[in-house]
């Protein structure tokens, strides 16, 4: 008995991380419908398209990555719906771009994105991925 | 249901009509001109047209004087005239280019034709009677690549080019050895040859794809182009040069063409003919799909169905590779058939699946019920 007292390791362990119904700081506001279309709409109106520097494209690439993927599977139709076909056609870039580099579980996001936005906006859409000069 | 003539399994890659209608000149994806005469209720092939040394790109046959011009990837054109004993002979023209010729097209009043190359530059011919042969003037300012596409307007002079620079221009071809000055239009009044009347660019913000066609209305005023990014647009000189764009759903066109002077009909990679109107805002808009005659099945298996396709190809799954247009692969050209611009009432349409299909607007108008007609 004496013995498993006398090592203090145990105190340096995080026990809270084991713990399933932790607070995480992610799970707060995001999740909320109307912020997460809201963000997807200001992220693509402000998309820098003209942009010649790189590191800002990735960094609104980044930005609209985590909107995306963000967005419950349930709640994209909806956020397509809302969206004009100017941001749609820009949306489908970012959507190619995205599969570019995938993360865990990020390709299959962005196929349901894909097969929402090419029921509203058609094939054409994604010839002008294909056929814009303007990369995002 | 439109009247559809097959060529065979080569694509079409350009075509034109005579005057009447009774004669068809064809490209079957080769250095050969076909001649197809319609005698006793059928097409016969009439003549081979063999000249060129490599593809032919552009056929077009000036309805009046009876004369085909040709053009073609071996840089140059041939203008072929018809012999007492019905021999089509062809003369040469130099067109002094160093890249292939892409399209060609008759002035309205047939005195000289527009080629359009991928040396950047337009070749503008007419006929010396001094020397007895054609001659060619250069449009080259400020054309950045290959020239795709062409077409004139009404008054004989202007000339519109769509270009891979992802441009439109309207440029003055007059010459002033063949034609009077012209007057002055709504594309500008001083007219000296190779002068750029007006530039659009095939997209708002710089981007957008190649030009692959481009048409002036009947009146001159308008000019339609389609473009890769599977857009159409039309501009308006009597307007202010106001440009109305759509971006469509649809693949990319090839070919457009005015049937009225508020109406035009696009038709490409999708494989059906399209139909635009222009309203009273100058606004285009999409007004329907001509190729509404054969719709799949959408009952989805049927046992006949099922048997047959297990009989024929020893399969049973019954989905069809072949598609629910008439043309079951991409329409490179439109050609008007019946009609002018102002009013057509017939059109023709090629493709790379070697089929010629003619499309008739009277029995069109029941698949378009409920669209208005101006």
């Amino acid at each position: 008995m004496a013995k498993n007292t006398s090592s203090s390791a145990f105190r340096k362990i995080d026990v809270d991380q084991y713990n399933e119904d932790n607070y995480k700081e992610d799970d707060c506001g995001e999740s909320q419908s109307p912020p997460n279309i809201e963000a997807l709409k200001t992220v693509l109106r402000n998309a820098p398209i003209s942009s010649r520097n790189q590191m800002v494209k990735d960094a609104a690439l980044n930005v609209v990555m985590q909107v995306l993927l963000s967005v419950k599977s349930s709640q994209i139709e909806e956020a397509v719906n809302a969206l004009d076909r100017d941001h749609l056609d820009i949306l489908m870039k970012y959507i190619y771009r995205g599969f570019e580099t995938p993360s865990e579980g990020s390709s299959g996001q962005l196929l349901a994105w894909h097969e929402k936005v090419h029921a509203v906006a058609g094939v054409g859409c994604i010839v002008r991925v294909l056929t814009d000069k303007k990369r995002v | 249901m439109p009247e559809s003539l097959s060529f065979g399994i080569d694509p079409i890659t350009a075509h034109a009509w005579n005057k009447d209608r009774t004669k068809l000149a064809i490209s079957p994806n080769s250095p050969e001109v076909h001649i197809y005469h319609f005698q006793r209720g059928e097409w016969k092939l009439e003549e081979i047209l063999k000249e060129h040394d490599l593809k032919v790109t552009g056929i077009d046959w000036a309805p009046n004087t009876n004369r085909i011009v040709t053009c073609s990837a071996d840089r140059n054109a041939y203008v072929w005239t018809q012999s007492e004993e019905k021999k089509w002979k062809p003369t040469l023209v130099l067109l002094r280019i160093n890249r292939a010729a892409t399209c060609v097209r008759w002035s309205p009043l047939e005195n000289k034709f527009a080629v359009g190359s991928g040396a950047r530059l337009i070749s503008v011919c007419y006929f010396e009677k001094e020397n007895d042969w054609w001659v060619s003037k250069h449009i080259k300012k400020p054309i950045r690549s290959t020239v795709t596409c062409l077409d004139w307007h009404p008054n004989d002079v202007l000339l519109a080019a769509g270009s891979t620079d992802f441009k439109v221009r309207v440029f003055s071809a007059y010459i002033k050895e063949i034609e009077d000055r012209p007057v002055s239009t709504s594309w500008g009044s001083k007219m000296p040859l190779g002068l750029m009347m007006a530039e659009f660019s095939n997209s708002t913000n710089g981007a957008g794809g190649w030009v692959h066609s481009v048409n002036f209305s009947s009146s001159g005023d308008r000019i339609a182009w389609v473009g890769h990014d599977s857009s159409i647009s039309v501009a308006d000189a009597s307007k202010g040069m106001a440009v109305s764009v759509i971006r469509t759903d649809f693949l990319p066109f090839l070919a457009c063409l005015w049937v009225s002077e508020n109406r035009l009909i696009a038709a490409g990679h999708g494989c059906c003919p399209m139909l635009f109107e222009v309203n009273e805002t100058g606004k285009v808009q999409f007004a329907g799909k001509l190729d509404a005659s054969l719709k799949k099945e959408s009952s989805g298996v049927s046992a006949m169905k099922k048997f047959q396709s297990l009989d024929r190809q020893a399969r049973t799954e019954t989905n069809d590779t072949s598609l629910g247009t008439l043309h079951q692969n991409a329409i490179t050209s439109v050609c008007l058939h019946t009609g002018n611009k102002a009013n057509a009432t017939k059109f023709s349409t090629a493709g790379v699946d070697g089929l010629l299909a003619i499309w008739d607007f009277n029995n069109l108008e029941s698949a378009m019920r409920g669209l208005k007609f101006n």
